[in-house]
């Protein structure tokens, strides 16, 4: 067949794309090639825009034992225990198909967690959709939701903590995140690195369909009118058979069968195949004739592209097939010697004992194209809004506007169709600044939180960056967790956009800054661009996910009150930075002006400090002031409690707006116990930072002295009534 | 005492509910689902999940396995069992118990804790407990609404075969506390020898107060007396 550029462009390549490939192949490719090659070199595989802003980012560190490169990475956490974890993206695939998008985005994370040795034991997610009141923002909440739902409670693995936020700038082009954590023997991790020649490749898990044909390629191109036909690139997920592919191989990992293993997620077999025998410079031959197939008369091009899920590929050591096989037979699963590691560096596949396709491994791996897009900085102005220009509301009314909105309501209506508590380590579920699961059997604990904040990413990028990876070190923090490492997913909008493409390289400085200096380094991650329709971006949302750990674990700490009459105190310096505030937001809907600063110093000093407060026993609850300032963070610290608070008017700030809705960073809230109160002062003072005595707890009154009064109850009721009527 | 737990393709709170047995002294043994003779002993579970993974209908397909054969004739010989969650709706499909698990009310999937309150404390899986004792306990499920026919309600009634019904806090049994719609707000149930525990809510999950609260705890030392 000859190639045209039709096809070539059907097969998202460019035409110079295209030149090059001949030259690498120093021939014409046929259409199973071709294919081959659109499928590695898409953005999605080949993350050739973004390569060489991610090597900036902080990879390394006394806790990290395996950075990005593999299917997830991997931290130490003391003894012989390890954390395997990482976030992806499911974006494109969920707004065409809610349901089964967002499902198998959880199942495809999953398998990145289990190949490498590691019993999930958490699921998280980042979820973002348009306006509540465009048309299919409903039916998208439900499907995303449910879908979610529908894959972790069937698995078994509970769905710990997320975030679920509405914006227009989604309303074309949702995001799905999901993010796994798995505990793993620090000795017993398992790399895609293949490794010995004439060494068996086989494939286990689910029959090959013609689902997902094409998946990755779809998911790195823009929306168009057109999209609804995309359907049928979208894959189908089964956690029953996700669930027994994950016992099968973990019940594989307990001897040393594996030589290397790789699940087969975007561009299926074609992508495992290759990585496997590009990270160990080997080549591999597949026959594809024994390939297990769901549907008859598949050609080559349709199993190398297929996305179906459920599926693994793994090299075995010589002589271990007949023990690998019984451990699959047992769970109802195929187990198919398809292929072999080969010397010639190549990617031979045969089909009818004739060669199909041959393509040098490097070529579709290490030699894939890399692009250092043009970008532009950000301009962002930098003025004041003035108060006095705006119309008049009490603090009163305006609380009660953030707390009811869709994006600050109490979430239990999503949560609730999650199962947090499968697997009976659950410390803490969401709802919290983080969760916090027990590492099984032992005594010490993770805390895990994704965080995103697309409004400051857009209004200044860097700053974004760096404020998104400090508000989740501090949600670490409050639940009382050392902060070890994070994973990042970046979705962004067309990187061919200078402006985009700036918005990705600033955010990414910021992320960098910020880990750096925090000594949180980036160990896994994920880039979707091309998130938008018909040449409108999405706001910069990068999303990341934390894992801290907290030893000798005795008990939560979290932000709900615990007593009548205890001390709140504040600590970190409020300004009053009410720019990109959700007090102008939900009020006035005003979007203009810069984030609040960030300062590292004091966001180190502060949470550090905050952290021997909890480890002598000093805090009863503490919470992070982020969004909506420190009344909101008193809300929610009271709303699901039996207690309110009676706060003091301030003596620094005079404008009460500016003090109870900034958004100033480092900051936290802590409740605690009177006779303890001289104990916690003494360690804020001998470590230098700032806080302030703003009041005490009381009851069942929420209270700013000779401003505002209302009951909990009241609160409880503002703050629990959109999802239900939605 | 021995227990055993039915272990299917798709259980995922057989983990749980095995460390929770041993936690509670038990001597615990794992049985995959493929076995045809069960191990001696006094207590048989089977655990919640999605055995099959709730194709054709939840419990429907692990009803007919063939491990399923042993437990009805242990059952019928009068050794204890227990059916949590999908383990419920198993022990329905075999028939060991009656009625059925329909959709929760809102079509939607719950996981929450909610209140149940003890209504026969005078049975081998209850007797630690006080009579209308409120537990607090998690529930997690899609299909946890139980119907039954009016003859074998009236049964249930009469022959105080109800274990447990959901409440609210201070005891009320409404509409409000009935997450899922079940038939007189039912969250377990007695076979008519009371040698069968069928319920919706885990106990498992409930005997560790670093991660909830220890009311099941009494269900499983109940068993010892």
């Amino acid at each position: 067949m000859e190639i045209s550029n039709q096809i070539i462009e059907k097969h998202g390549l460019k035409i110079d794309e295209y030149e090059n490939i001949k030259k690498l192949l120093k021939r014409e490719p046929n259409l199973l090639e071709l294919g081959i090659f659109s499928a590695m070199w898409n953005e999605h595989c080949s993350y050739k825009s973004s390569r060489i802003h991610l090597k900036k980012l902080p990879t390394k560190g006394k806790h990290v034992i395996q950075g990005p490169g593999e299917n997830a990475g991997v931290i130490d956490i003391g003894d012989d225990d390890a954390i395997v974890f990482k976030i992806e993206s499911h974006n494109h695939p969920s707004y065409i198909e809610p349901y089964q998008g967002a499902a198998t985005g959880v199942g495809g994370i999953l398998r990145d967690v289990f190949t490498m040795g590691a019993r999930p034991i958490a699921l998280l997610n980042s979820i973002h959709f348009g306006a509540p009141d465009h048309p299919k923002t409903k039916s998208l909440l439900n499907g995303v939701v449910s879908g979610i739902g529908g894959y972790g409670n069937c698995i078994g693995i509970p769905t710990v903590a997320g975030e679920t936020k509405f914006n227009e700038t989604y309303n074309e082009n949702i995001l799905v995140n999901a993010m796994a954590v798995g505990h793993a023997k620090k000795n017993k991790i398992f790399y895609s690195k293949a490794k010995g020649v004439n060494k068996s490749v086989v494939y286990v898990g689910s029959k090959t369909g013609r689902d997902g044909i094409h998946g990755a390629s779809m998911a790195s191109a823009e929306f168009d009118e057109n999209s609804e036909e995309k359907k049928p690139t979208v894959q189908v997920g089964d956690p029953f058979t996700e669930k027994l592919l994950m016992e099968a191989c973990l019940e594989l990992m307990r001897d040393n069968s594996i030589i290397s293993i790789q699940d087969m997620g975007a561009a299926g077999l074609t992508s495992s195949s290759v990585e496997m025998a590009s990270k160990g410079s080997l080549g591999i031959e597949l026959e594809l004739d024994k390939v297990p197939c769901r549907e008859e008369n598949m050609t080559p091009y349709e199993m190398m592209l297929s996305e179906s899920q459920e599926r693994m590929l793994i090299i075995l050591e010589d002589g271990k097939e007949k023990a690998a096989k019984k451990i699959f037979d047992k769970w109802d699963l195929d187990f198919v010697v398809i292929g072999k590691t080969v010397n010639t560096n190549n990617l031979t596949l045969k089909f009818h004992n004739k060669v199909v396709g041959e393509i040098p491994i490097d070529a579709l791996a290490t030699k894939a194209p890399i692009y250092d897009r043009k970008w532009i900085r950000k301009k962002t102005k930098k003025e004041k809004i003035d108060l006095k220009k705006l119309r008049k509301i009490t603090i009163e009314e305006s609380l009660v506007k953030i707390l009811s909105s869709p994006n600050h309501s109490n979430k239990s209506w999503v949560t609730n169709q999650y199962d947090q508590m499968v697997m009976c380590d659950t410390a803490q579920k969401s709802g919290s600044d983080a969760a916090i699961i027990r590492v099984h059997n032992k005594d010490k604990a993770i805390a895990v939180s994704v965080d995103s904040s697309a409004n400051y990413c857009k209004s200044h990028p860097i700053t974004g960056g760096k404020l998104i990876v400090c508000e989740n070190w501090r949600n670490l923090i409050t639940v009382g967790a050392k902060p070890i490492a994070i994973t990042n997913c970046l979705n962004f909008g067309n990187p061919e956009n200078e402006e985009v493409m700036g918005e990705f390289a600033e955010c990414l400085e910021g992320i960098k800054e910020a880990c750096e200096f925090l000594n949180y380094p980036v160990v896994s991650g994920n880039v979707s661009f091309y998130n938008g329709t018909n040449k409108k971006n999405i706001y910069p949302t990068p999303v990341i996910g934390g894992v801290g750990l907290i030893n000798n674990f005795l008990k939560p700490i979290n932000h709900i009150l615990k007593k009548e009459n205890s001390s709140l105190f504040l600590i970190g310096k409020t300004f009053g930075h009410l720019e990109q505030s959700c007090f102008l937001k939900e009020n006035y809907q005003i979007f203009d002006g810069m984030p609040p600063e960030v300062n590292l110093l004091n966001e180190k000093n502060n949470g550090e400090t905050l952290l021997k407060l909890i480890k002598n026993n000093l805090v009863l609850s503490s919470h992070d002031v982020s969004n909506g300032g420190l009344i909101v963070t008193l809300s929610e610290m009271a709303v699901l409690s039996e207690y309110g608070v009676k706060i003091k008017k301030p003596k620094i700030l005079t404008n009460l707006f500016n003090y109870f809705f900034g958004e100033d960073q480092a900051r936290y809230v802590v409740e605690i116990e009177k006779k303890n109160t001289s104990k916690a002062e003494k360690i804020m003072k001998d470590n230098d930072i700032y806080f302030e005595n703003i009041g005490y707890t009381q009851k069942e009154i929420f209270e700013i002295e000779g401003e505002l009064k209302i009951s909990i109850k009241d609160l409880f009721k503002i703050n629990n009534e959109w999802y239900n009527k939605y | 005492m021995k227990s055993s737990v039915i272990v299917f393709p798709g259980s995922n709170c057989d983990r749980d509910i095995g460390v929770a047995l041993e936690k509670m002294q038990f001597k615990n043994q794992m049985v995959w689902h493929k076995e045809t003779k069960l191990p001696k002993s006094d207590l048989i579970v089977i655990p919640g999940g999605f055995s099959y993974g709730d194709y054709l209908r939840s419990g429907a397909i692990a009803g007919k396995s063939l491990i399923i054969e042993e437990v009805v004739k242990a059952a019928n010989s009068g050794c204890l069992i227990l059916g949590i969650c999908n383990g419920f709706q198993i022990l329905t499909e075999t028939g060991l118990l009656e009625g059925t698990l329909l959709k929760n009310k809102n079509l939607k999937f719950i996981n929450k804790d909610v209140y149940v309150k003890v209504f026969n404390n005078n049975t081998k899986f209850t007797n630690k407990y006080k009579k209308h004792q409120i537990l607090k306990i998690n529930i997690a499920h899609n299909e946890g609404n139980y119907f039954t026919d009016t003859k074998h309600l009236d049964k249930l009634k009469n022959e105080n075969l109800i274990a447990f019904r959901y409440c609210d806090e201070i005891g009320n049994i409404d509409d409000k506390s009935n997450p899922n719609g079940s038939l007189e707000s039912i969250a377990g149930i007695f076979n008519d020898n009371k040698n069968i525990l069928g319920m919706m809510p885990h106990p498992e999950r409930m005997v560790d107060e670093i991660i909830s609260n220890n009311d099941g705890v009494n269900l499983f030392s109940s068993l010892f007396n």
